[in-house]
């Protein structure tokens, strides 16, 4: 996994693109593990990491070792080795362009 | 990483969304990435190196910039305001390129170069005709060295460098700086300045990636800037500052109440008059004014003043605070800044120097050269130094500084004094060569009818700063040379001295 790679969810529509790469590890959405591709068929969702992502918005652990894009949304949540990501804050800035 | 993905991401998320309005025509984001996907399949056919552009501002920009970007070639906005001379050595250095604008200017420069040339209206054709919807953004940027955007920079002193913004560089600007569909459904952005410019491609990526709607004004004037503004009642604006000045000028009251709807002006790009903006503050009450300090290297902003600092310093009576309408505000969360001495030591609070700024949207590549130093921080050529709580203030281009028997002077701090004189309207200070100092001040001014004599002038000085601010020679001119961005070109003021006084 590296920086401007795509990250597939094998359980919804689930895509991320990668940020800042972690040392190592495993990146899993909805409870599976994430691929280059999406699977044949679907695995199924675990409701412990059901809490969904959002267009748009950044995930990060609590050390900052990994940073997701979410470029599609869908119901999984975004852990790194089961530990649940978190939504990264954005301090608003003025628009100056 | 690559920019491609910012107007994917926008065009997934709501593809029938109103994206961009010129000409009187809407393009949704939808439409606009089904076209930047026909126009890769288009460049990429044509086997240019290069994607240029030499034309106004249109749909074809963006179109160009995304399409460029998906087909793995530099996007390389070209100034059509170039002598022939001038725009023909630059297309020869980015040979062949698939250049979009005026295809009678190419055949006349640069027939026999390989270049594919299509006017605005065959190219949008060609890359609508060839759009390919279930292209998806490119992953990774790695070919051509990941180069996004190429520009020429205006080349004061030497030819042009061509200055390159990787996507990399682009895409980390644009995530530290602005929230994905972050702007309500009415928001929408009014873009006057050119596509060559680095404000023209940022103003595209940023208002893409926040879905704020884009309102393309081709050719800057105060009236047509007044009119569309209020009939696409538009919100948003970016200006440099010569922009605000003129829209300050024309503005009356029936047309102000029509501007009701901008809520923030941004500005950048040169230096904005203390006057100037005060005046903007009073005449636009409820409007949130934004400074921008950035530049092309540094893929734009790198540091702002925000709406509540410009209030604050507006109404403060703290000299400290009020001095804050003259500076460019506190760096980007995102990017490390320090002023610098000749000795590359970090000067002081309150000590000016040459700035310096790291972090991942810094690029500091020219295709000839790398401008960072060893540990990655670039050097502005900026002059300026930094308040007690981090403001930053410019005092010009470090080649801008006057070094009179030693001691260094910035223009800003003469032309400061002189410009709040009723009777000067606009003033230029630069050095010129002297046998006991090595420089000398000298100055070019504008007057209006009430104009102080030279004896005034050199006594305003003298009592405001120092003898050694004192201009030694004055000239006076009717209007000083500015270029199309706002500006000032001082090696044309220099040019003023170089007949003997």
């Amino acid at each position: 996994m590296k920086a401007g790679s795509k990250l597939k969810s094998a359980v919804d529509d689930t895509e991320v693109m990668v940020i800042k790469a972690p040392a190592g590890g495993t990146v899993s959405c909805g409870g599976a593990p994430m691929g280059d591709d999406k699977p044949a068929k679907k695995a199924e969702i675990d409701p412990a990491h059901a809490d969904g992502t959002k267009m748009g918005k950044r995930y990060t652990d609590a050390a900052g070792t990994i940073e997701l894009l979410c470029i599609k949304p869908g119901k999984g949540s975004l852990a790194l080795d089961g530990v649940a990501l978190l939504l990264k804050d954005a301090k608003p800035l003025p628009s100056s362009d | 990483m690559d920019i491609s993905l910012l107007l994917k991401m926008a065009a997934d998320a709501e593809p029938d969304r109103v994206a961009l309005t010129c000409d009187g025509r809407h393009w949704t984001y939808g439409e606009l990435w089904n076209a930047a996907t026909g126009a890769a399949a288009a460049i990429a056919d044509s086997g240019a190196t290069h994607v240029a552009l030499l034309d106004t501002g249109s749909e074809a920009a963006p179109i160009a910039l995304f399409g460029a970007a998906l087909a793995g070639v530099p996007y390389c906005p070209l100034n059509y305001r170039l002598a022939d001379a001038d725009l023909g050595a630059l297309t020869a250095r980015i040979a062949p390129a698939y250049i979009v604008g005026d295809t009678a200017r190419v055949a006349k420069l640069a027939a026999d170069a390989g270049h594919t040339a299509l006017d605005r209206a065959a190219f949008v054709a060609a890359a609508e005709a060839a759009a390919d919807p279930e292209r998806e953004a490119n992953e990774g940027a790695e070919d051509n060295g990941g180069i996004a955007v190429q520009l020429f920079t205006s080349g004061t002193t030497a030819a042009p460098k061509a200055a390159i913004l990787a996507h990399a560089n682009l895409v980390s600007y644009i995530l530290g700086t602005v929230e994905f569909g972050a702007a309500d459904a009415d928001e929408a952005a009014l873009v006057s300045v050119p596509p060559y410019h680095i404000a023209g491609i940022a103003a595209l990526l940023s208002s893409i990636y926040a879905m704020r709607r884009i309102v393309l004004l081709p050719a800057f004037s105060p009236e047509d800037w007044i009119a569309l503004c209020t009939s696409e009642a538009c919100t948003n604006a970016f200006v440099v500052p010569t922009m605000l000045s003129r829209v300050v000028e024309t503005l009356d009251a029936e047309a102000a109440a029509g501007l009701s709807r901008l809520r923030a002006i941004a500005y950048g790009g040169g230096r904005m008059p203390t006057e100037l903006i005060a005046r903007a503050l009073d005449l636009f009450p409820d409007t949130g004014f934004t400074n921008a300090y950035g530049l092309t290297e540094t893929s734009s902003t790198v540091a702002l003043l925000g709406p509540q600092e410009h209030r604050d310093a507006q109404v403060s009576a703290d000299p400290a605070v009020k001095a804050r309408l003259g500076s460019v505000g506190k760096p980007l969360p995102t990017i490390e800044l320090e002023i610098r001495n000749e000795d590359g030591r970090v000067c002081a609070a309150g000590t000016p120097g040459e700035i310096y700024v790291r972090g991942d949207q810094v690029s500091g590549q020219y295709r000839e050269r790398s401008a960072l130093d060893a540990d990655g921080w670039f050097p502005t050529r900026d002059a300026g130094y930094l308040d007690a709580e981090g403001y930053l203030f410019l005092s010009g281009r470090a080649d801008d500084v006057i070094v009179r028997g030693g001691e260094n002077i910035s223009p800003g701090e003469i032309e400061d004094v002189l410009v709040a004189h009723p009777g000067i309207s606009d003033v230029a200070a630069v050095g010129v060569p002297s046998a006991e100092w090595g420089e000398v001040v000298a100055v070019a001014i504008a007057c209006t009818p009430d104009a102080p004599d030279d004896d005034a002038i050199r006594a305003l000085v003298r009592e405001r700063l120092r003898s050694s601010r004192v201009p030694e020679r004055i000239v006076r001119v009717d209007a000083l040379p500015y270029n199309e961005m706002g500006k000032l070109l001082r090696r044309e003021v220099r040019l003023l001295f170089e007949r003997p006084a």
